[in-house]
Formats: structure tokens, sequence, C-alpha cells
């Protein structure tokens, strides 16, 4: 059988194209954006004329997807963990309401926080919804789970999570394809009230999902991604999550731990190997990729139990990806002999780009805040957050998507004056238009600079819903048009961008400044495009 | 058989072209490959790495353990000397000497590069001005493909072969020069 070389996230939209589904839904976000980005390019899916554009944001992406399910068509959505946050309100109320075409939400954590604010383990959120949740260890069970999570999500009639980490998601293997299946014929709920959560009904499906579980169970029981092995030595048994039982038989080259060894790959956890596991061995040793969701669902609370180990009690990290070094000390075995790193070698933080349109705002803006004092701008999520490091040192927070301008209102609020909110266009539609809504109704003093690069620059480039509407979203949400500013950020503009911006925070009220000026990268991405398309 | 390799560069300089084309030659010999790449924040002219391995048998780890690698491929010199670790005690460092700077306080390496030399294999060669030679600046990445594939245990002409499918869509021109750039990396490391 012809393999394919694939990332993890390509071989999970490479399965939810063969899968049938009818539509995408996402919002960029690392490590998940190349799902989406792999179904956009998809021959098949440009065929079938899958949905495939970007969403505003994850809410909106998931309630689409949902949407899609109603209608009794397959959809996936996509999403990095924080923006499940953004999605909690749907996902847990998927989970009452249930679905009627398969529905697939993944989301891929990134613990390490290599481009990302915090390392929350989105299993959590699987548990908290009492659904299932789907774990795959490598590239080829990552195809296979969402291939077959589709079906599984309409055999239970609930939403699968399917949860991935940064690793699995953006490391390459070869990949077995399975058939290509149609895609599913429109189909309305057989009970219309299905997706109706007035209380009176939602207490019964609330209830019906509770009466689910024992069948999840059973279906994690009986799944071929849990399995048991066995082992001759009996003093210690090994629970592994994920990707972490890589990790395992990377120190067993030869296939021979000797421990009985739980590997988990889909919840909620499969109790009977568990139970066996523990009934045999002295003492357990949890491996898990995140949070130690199943160390504490294992340790015993009085210690009258069994000894746990792991993120817990200290045996591996508390914090951070696992890697077979983790593993290999916490096995106890010797570690081997090593060339340690030259002394004096310095970093290469990340940086933005030469000729990048930011630089220009910031030097304006601190031009402009030396005449305040520091700590009055609150910032986004973008490339633009790099204005938090030298030289610039102008932003002084990033806390989550659209919290610039809410946070500002806030310090405004409490008497800071004036204050300055610094975001990204696209991140300005994602979550930013119901904060200005807020400082427009409470007419806030606040200075907002959009720095509109027109793409969303930092995943890559993905076209941003803002592009051409910025003015006009502003306007409709009340924004006087006297104090919508445009200015191009260019070192040239500097003395007028200062200017413009001197004159808005005069003005006691709510000003809108757009820096607008498309990304480099964008600029020479779209450049060789068309270059290599004509020739 | 089994080779890990340490990628190293960066954001840019093309270690991923190298990735993808062992990872096609990989394939065509129906090897085993797994390969973990570098994405998001550290593109934006940061350090790139990339953990690469090829096996007749099975892997498992996405990430090659401390001390178990046997080639580290570099592109950038300082690059090169933060992976150490991670090879093996007769494993061999080949790198370009050709220093990217983009940081202000980029440090003196040689000291480093004598030091490492009394323990470790290390191949130094200047890849820019080789590639350069061959009429391709941008090759300089497959001159240092070429000076670490001596050690890679997949056949020379099937690695040819990878390059020319990588860069078909390029042109028989661009196809050409890289072939050169590998030729002539892997002749400086043999020699």
């Amino acid at each position: 059988m012809q393999r394919k070389l694939l990332l993890g996230v390509e071989a999970i939209g490479q399965a939810a194209i063969d899968a049938g589904i009818s539509g995408v839904y996402a919002y960029p976000g690392t490590p998940s954006t190349e799902i989406t980005e792999y179904i956009q390019e998809n021959e098949v899916a440009v065929e079938r004329n899958i949905h495939r554009q970007w969403s505003a944001n994850e809410k909106t992406a998931m309630e689409s997807a949902l949407g899609m399910s109603y209608a009794g068509k397959r959809s996936i959505t996509c999403m990095k963990h924080v923006g499940l946050n953004v999605a909690a309100d749907v996902f847990m109320n998927a989970a009452i309401t249930g679905i009627n075409g398969g529905l697939v939400v993944v989301v891929a954590d990134d613990p390490s926080q290599h481009s990302s604010q915090n390392e929350q383990d989105s299993r959590f959120y699987g548990k908290f919804a009492l659904l299932p949740v789907f774990e795959p260890s490598n590239q080829q069970e990552a195809y296979n789970m969402t291939y077959e999570a589709f079906e599984f999500s309409e055999k239970t009639g609930l939403p699968v999570l399917l949860r991935i980490t940064t690793r699995l998601a953006h490391s390459r293997a070869g990949v077995v394809q399975r058939e290509l299946l149609p895609e599913k014929m429109l189909k309305l709920p057989a009970n219309p009230m299905q997706f109706m959560l007035l209380p009176s009904y939602s207490r019964k499906y609330y209830q019906q999902l509770i009466d689910k579980q024992p069948l999840l169970l059973k279906y994690s029981n009986e799944s071929e991604y849990n399995t048991f092995s066995h082992g001759t030595d009996k003093s210690l048994g090994i629970v592994c999550c994920g990707i972490a039982y890589n990790y395992l038989i990377e120190n067993y080259p030869e296939g021979d731990c000797p421990y009985p060894v739980v590997k988990i790959a889909q919840y909620p956890v499969p109790e009977i190997w568990l139970r066996k596991l523990e009934k045999e061995c002295d003492e357990l040793l949890v491996m898990e990729e995140g949070y130690p969701l199943v160390e504490e669902l294992l340790t015993d609370f009085f210690e009258r139990g069994k000894k746990v180990h792991g993120r817990l009690s200290g045996a591996l990290p508390r914090r951070g990806e696992l890697n077979p070094d983790h593993v290999r000390k916490a096995l106890g075995h010797e570690q081997p002999e090593i060339a340690e790193v030259p002394a004096g070698l310095v970093g290469r933080p990340p940086s933005l780009c030469a000729g990048c349109g930011h630089q220009d705002t910031y030097f304006a803006l601190n031009e402009v805040i030396a005449d305040y004092g520091d700590g009055r701008v609150f910032s986004d999520i973008g490339c633009y957050t790099l204005g938090a490091l030298p030289p610039y040192n102008t932003v002084n927070t990033c806390v989550d998507m659209g919290a610039s301008i809410t946070m500002a209102k806030g310090a405004a609020d409490a008497g800071l004056e004036p204050v300055f909110a610094v975001i990204g266009d696209s991140t300005f539609t994602h979550s930013g238009i119901t904060g200005l809504l807020d400082c427009v109704v409470e007419k806030t003093n606040i200075n907002i600079i959009i720095v509109d690069n027109e793409t969303i620059a930092m995943t890559g480039g993905q076209d941003s819903s803002a592009k051409g509407r910025i003015e006009k979203i502003c306007e409709g949400v009340g924004v006087d048009t006297k104090h919508i500013r445009i200015f191009v950020p260019l070192k040239k503009n500097h003395d007028e961008i200062v200017k413009l911006i001197r004159e808005e925070v005069d003005f006691k009220g709510v000003s809108v400044l757009i820096g607008r000026r498309e990304c480099v990268q964008r600029v020479a991405r779209m450049k060789k495009m068309s270059s290599s398309k004509n020739e | 058989m089994k080779t890990d390799i340490i990628l190293a560069g960066v954001g840019g300089q093309g270690i991923l072209s190298i990735a993808a084309i062992l990872g096609a030659a990989a394939l065509n010999e129906n090897l085993y490959l797994k390969q973990a790449e570098t994405h998001g924040m550290s593109q934006r002219g940061g350090e790139v790495v990339s953990h690469l391995r090829i096996s007749d048998s099975p892997i498992y780890s996405d990430l090659i353990p401390l001390g178990s690698a046997e080639i580290i491929l570099s592109v950038e010199p300082l690059e090169s000397l933060r992976y150490v670790p991670f090879l093996k005690s007769d494993g061999c460092l080949v790198t370009n000497t050709t220093e990217f700077r983009n940081i202000a306080n980029y440090p003196k390496l040689e000291p480093a590069f004598t030091e490492l030399g009394t323990k470790l294999k290390i191949i130094q060669i200047d890849a820019d001005t080789m590639a350069r030679e061959t009429g391709n600046p941008k090759s300089s990445n497959m001159v240092m493909l070429g000076a670490a594939s001596p050690f890679i245990h997949i056949d020379k002409e099937i690695i040819l072969k990878a390059i020319e499918t990588v860069f078909k869509a390029k042109g028989d021109k661009v196809v050409e020069s890289n072939k050169q750039a590998f030729l002539a990396g892997r002749e400086f490391a043999l020699s």
C-alpha cells in the first residue's frame, strides 16, 4: 500500500476529506493551522467544493460546524487549545444537543508553549463536557482515528474531541490512506427539537448524555487503540497516553519493556485495563502530555492505595512536553554520555521582520507615550506582541484574543489616562468588535490602534476576515467618523503619525487609528506565487 | 540500520527542503521515516531545528534522544553548536561556516569548535562559496546535504532522484544546479 509523507495535522486533514466531510471550519492557530490549509489545497476538497474558508473566530467556526451537522452532513472544526476557550460555550452545549451529521472537534494543545500563552490540556474540556476524547499516538493513528471519529460521532450521537499536541501536529511520517467516502445527503434531525436547549428540553438531553456514559466507557474498554501489554516485571505498571507511548518504546528498542503497559488513546479511560494493571503491579507510573489528568484520577487522595508516579509526584517534569530523555530518567535508566553545549551561545529570539510596518507604528507611539510615562499600552495576540521586546518596549499586555481593547477600557474606567490598545486587523474581527461597542456605549476615553497588515500574519499569512471592512465596522459600531484615522506605517511618515496620535489623545472619547500596510512576508509570498504562475 | 539526524539553521535557510528530499528518498527506499519540525513563532529569523529519523524498522519517538544522533547537519555554524548534546560520541557534526548574523551579540565560535574538535568528528564547509561556484548561490543547503550524505545510509543515486522530485516544479536548470551543489558537497566530505 502506498504511503504518503504527512504531518500529523495533514494526516487529520486527509482523513477528514476521505471520511466525506462537507466542511471544515476554523480560525488559524499554531499548531492546528495546517489541517485547514491542507484541506483548502486538496484536489478532492476543491472538486467537491467542501466548505474550507476561514471563520472569524473559533466560536463562529464551531457553531457553523454544528450547523452543518444539524443539516445532516459531516463537518470538522479545528483550533488551538486556547481557541477552545473562545468556543467553549458552543462546545459545552453541543454535548447536550448532540449531533446529526458526524462532528469532530480537533484541538491542538501546545505543551512547552512553543507559540502560546499557556499549556492548558484540552482533555479536561472533554471530561468537563462528558464527551469522548481521541488522542492518537502517531500519524497513522491520527489518520485512522479521525477517519473513524465521524462514524463514532454518528454512532454515539455526540461530537468527538480529537486532541493532539505540538509534536504530533508538526512531525511527518508515512501514512496509508483509506477509501474515499461520499458526502452525506442533506437530512434534518429526526427530532425537530433536538437542538432546542430550552431548560425543559435540555434537562432531558443532559440526562441522556449522562446515561450514555457507560456506553462510552464500554467503547473505550473495547477500543483497539487502548491496549494492555503484558510484562514479566510486576514491580511497576506503566500508563501511557497519546504520544507518550512512543517515548516509552523508544527506551526499549528491542521491544523488550519488562513492565505491563496500558496505552490510552481513547477516553473516558479504559477502566478494565487500568484495574487489571493496578491489580497486577506494585506501583504505577503515568506518562501523559499536558496536565496530570490520568495521574490525578489514579492517585489516591488518602494515600491508602498503591503509589502513583508521574508529573505530580516529580518522576516527570510538572510542565512542558515530554521527550524520550524525561522518560528514560523516570524509568531509572542510565543517561548516556553527552557533549555539553559550549558556553556563551546566545539565542535568536523571534523579531519583527525587516521592513515590517509594526515597527514604524511603535516608534511613533513611543514618542507620544514619552510625554505620559510607560505602562498604558494594552496589546493583543499577533506578530505585534513582539513590540513588548527591545528595541520597542512599547506594549505592556498580551492576555487573550481581543483583550487589548477591553483591558484598556477597564484601566480607563479606573482612571488611567490616556490609554492605548494595539490590536491586529484579524484579532480585531476575531474578538475586538464587541469590546469596541462597550467603549462606544460608555464614551470611553481610549485610543485604539488597529495595526492592519491585511492578513493573519503570525500563523503564515491566511486571509483575514477584516480585510477592507475595518472602517465600515467601526462606523457601524458607532465610532465618530472624525475619529477614525488612517495612516501608513512607514519611516518617512513618522512625524505625521506622531501628530495624528497626539490629536486623538487630545480628544476625550473613542478614537480608532488604523495603521495600514500589507505584511512584508505576504507581499513577498504573493510575488513569488504570481511569478511561478507566469513561468 | 538507523540514521538520526539533527537538522539546524535559521528560519528561511532551507533546512525543510533538506528534510523534504531525505523524506522523499526514504519513502522511495521503503524505509521508515519521522521528521519533527518547528513552526510558528520560531520562523521569524529565529533558530529552527528538525529531528529527522530514518530506519528500516518502525520508529516510535518523533524526537531524537540525547546522545544518539549520528549526524548534526547545520546550515549555520552557531546553530550547529546548540545541539551537540544530541550527538553520539562517534557521531559527526557537519556544518556550514558562513555565519548568519541577525543578532547584535553574535559570539566568537572558533574556540568552541577547537575544543569540541578534540572530542567529536567535525566537518566544516564553506557551503555558500561552494554554492556560488557551482552557479546557484541559493543551493548552499544542497552542498550541506551532499557533505552529510556519506554518513546517511541511503544510496547517492536515490538522493539525487529525490532532489529531482522536490525541485521539479522549478525547472530543469534549478534541478541541475542543486544536483551539482549536492555532488560538490559530497566530494568535499569524502576527500
